[in-house]
C-alpha cells in the first residue's frame, strides 16, 4: 500500500519536475497570434473597427473570435489575409461592404488654415501649412473620417469614390445570384 | 526489419484503430472538418503515441512490475499520457501558435482519446519487446492520422455537395465514416497478425 502511494508519487513528482523545466524552456513572451495578426493589419490605427487602434483589435482578433472583416482601410485584401493566416472562413464578409468607399474633400472656401486635421490623418495624406489652405491627396486618403471630427468649422466632407473604367471590377458572383451562397452555409 | 514493417502495415490498415477497433473516435470527428487541422491532429497524436508507448513501457517494465504493483497500470499510464500531452501542448504552443490555436480544446483532449491508452495496454497484454511497442505506437498513430486527413478531406467535399436536408452536418460524416470503415475491412486478411 505504501509502496504503490509513494512510487505513484514519485512518479508524479518526476514528470512535474520534468514538465516544469520545459513550460521554462520553451516559455513566450506576449501573444504571438495578436503579433502576426497585427502585422497584416494596415497600422492606420483608424478605429474604425470599433478599437482604438489596430493593436486593440488585432489582440481581440486572436484572443475573442471577433470577426476578420471589421478593418475598412484594409478592405478585402486584409481579410482574405486573416482568413488565410488564422484557418477562418473568408464568407465572414459583410461589415466592408456597408459603406462606399470615399475619400475627404476639403471646402476650399471655408478652410481657415488650422491645421487640426493634419494631426489628426493616421496617413498624412493631408498637406498644408498653417493659415495655408490644405489639401487632401486622394490616393493616400484611406477614409477614416478621422479628420472630420477636429476641424473648427465643418469644412470637410466625405465624398464617395466614383466608379470609373479605369477603377470599375467585376462585382462578387454572390452579389449576383443569392442562392448559391445560401446553400453552401447551409451545408456547412 | 519484416517484423517491424509487418507490425507497421498490420496496424495501419489491418488493425486500424479508428475504422477497424473503433478508438479513438472523438478526434476523428472532432478535427476531421478542415483537412489543415486534421493533419496538424495528426502530426501531434503521432508523437503523443509514439512517446506514450515507449514511455509507458518503461514506466511498467521498470516501477509497475518490480514493485509489484501493476494493479495501478492505468492510473500510471494515464498520468504519463496526461504529461506527454501536456509537454506537446507547451512545444506546440511555441512553436507553431497557429496550429496550436486552431487545434484547440482538442490538443489537450488527445490525454483522454482511448486509442493512445489503448495502445499502451494493449502493448502489455500482447507481451511486447521495447521496440515492438514503439512500432506498433508508431504504427497505430499513423493508421488514426491516415484515416483523420482521409476523413477531412471527403468532408471538405461533401460540405459543398448537395446533401439532402435531414442528413446535413454529423449525419453524412458518420454515415461517410460508416462507408470508411466497410472499405477498411476490404484489407482484413491482408496480414495475419
Amino acid at each position: 500500500m505504501i509502496t504503490a502511494v509513494a512510487a505513484i508519487a514519485a512518479l508524479a513528482a518526476v514528470i512535474g519536475a520534468l514538465l516544469g523545466y520545459t513550460s521554462l524552456r520553451f516559455h513566450i513572451e506576449g501573444d504571438p497570434i495578436a503579433d502576426q495578426v497585427e502585422a497584416v493589419l494596415p497600422q492606420t490605427q483608424c478605429a474604425q473597427c470599433g478599437y482604438p487602434g489596430c493593436r486593440p483589435y488585432a489582440e481581440a482578433v486572436a484572443k475573442d473570435d471577433e470577426a476578420i472583416n471589421k478593418c475598412v482601410p484594409g478592405g478585402e485584401a486584409v481579410m482574405l489575409a486573416l482568413a488565410d493566416l488564422l484557418g477562418r472562413d473568408p464568407s465572414e464578409a459583410g461589415g466592408i461592404a456597408e459603406k462606399p468607399k470615399s475619400v475627404a474633400v476639403i471646402d476650399e472656401k471655408e478652410c481657415i488654415g488650422c491645421t487640426l486635421c493634419l494631426q489628426s490623418c493616421p496617413v498624412d495624406a493631408i498637406m498644408g501649412a498653417a493659415k495655408q489652405l490644405h489639401g487632401i491627396i486622394a490616393s493616400e486618403c484611406t477614409g477614416c473620417e478621422l479628420c472630420l471630427k477636429p476641424c473648427p468649422v465643418e469644412c470637410i466632407h466625405m465624398r464617395p469614390i466614383e466608379t470609373t473604367v479605369r477603377t470599375w471590377k467585376w462585382p462578387f458572383p454572390a452579389n449576383q445570384s443569392p442562392e448559391v451562397p445560401a446553400q453552401a452555409q447551409q451545408a456547412a | 526489419m519484416t517484423e517491424y514493417a509487418l507490425i507497421l502495415i498490420g496496424t495501419v490498415l489491418v488493425n486500424n484503430f479508428v475504422l477497424v477497433k473503433f478508438l479513438g473516435l472523438c478526434p476523428f470527428m472532432g478535427v476531421s472538418k478542415k483537412l489543415e487541422t486534421a493533419f496538424g491532429m495528426g502530426l501531434a497524436t503521432t508523437f503523443v503515441m509514439t512517446l506514450s508507448s515507449a514511455c509507458a513501457w518503461l514506466v511498467n517494465e521498470f516501477m509497475l512490475v518490480p514493485l509489484g504493483i501493476d494493479y495501478l497500470r492505468t492510473i500510471a499510464f494515464i498520468l504519463v499520457i496526461a504529461s506527454v500531452v501536456q509537454f506537446t501542448e507547451t512545444v506546440m504552443h511555441k512553436t507553431s501558435p497557429v496550429l496550436y490555436q486552431l487545434l484547440g480544446i482538442f490538443l489537450p483532449l488527445i490525454t483522454t482519446n482511448c486509442a493512445v491508452l489503448g495502445v499502451a495496454l494493449l502493448n502489455l497484454q500482447e507481451h511486447r519487446g521495447f521496440m515492438d511497442s514503439v512500432v506498433y505506437g508508431f504504427g497505430a498513430a499513423i493508421g488514426f492520422s491516415l484515416v483523420l486527413v482521409l476523413f477531412a478531406a471527403v468532408r471538405e467535399r461533401v460540405t459543398v455537395a448537395d446533401v439532402p436536408e435531414p442528413f446535413q452536418g454529423s449525419a453524412i460524416a458518420l454515415v461517410t465514416a460508416g462507408l470508411m470503415s466497410l472499405a477498411f475491412m476490404g484489407f482484413a486478411g491482408l496480414v495475419a497478425h
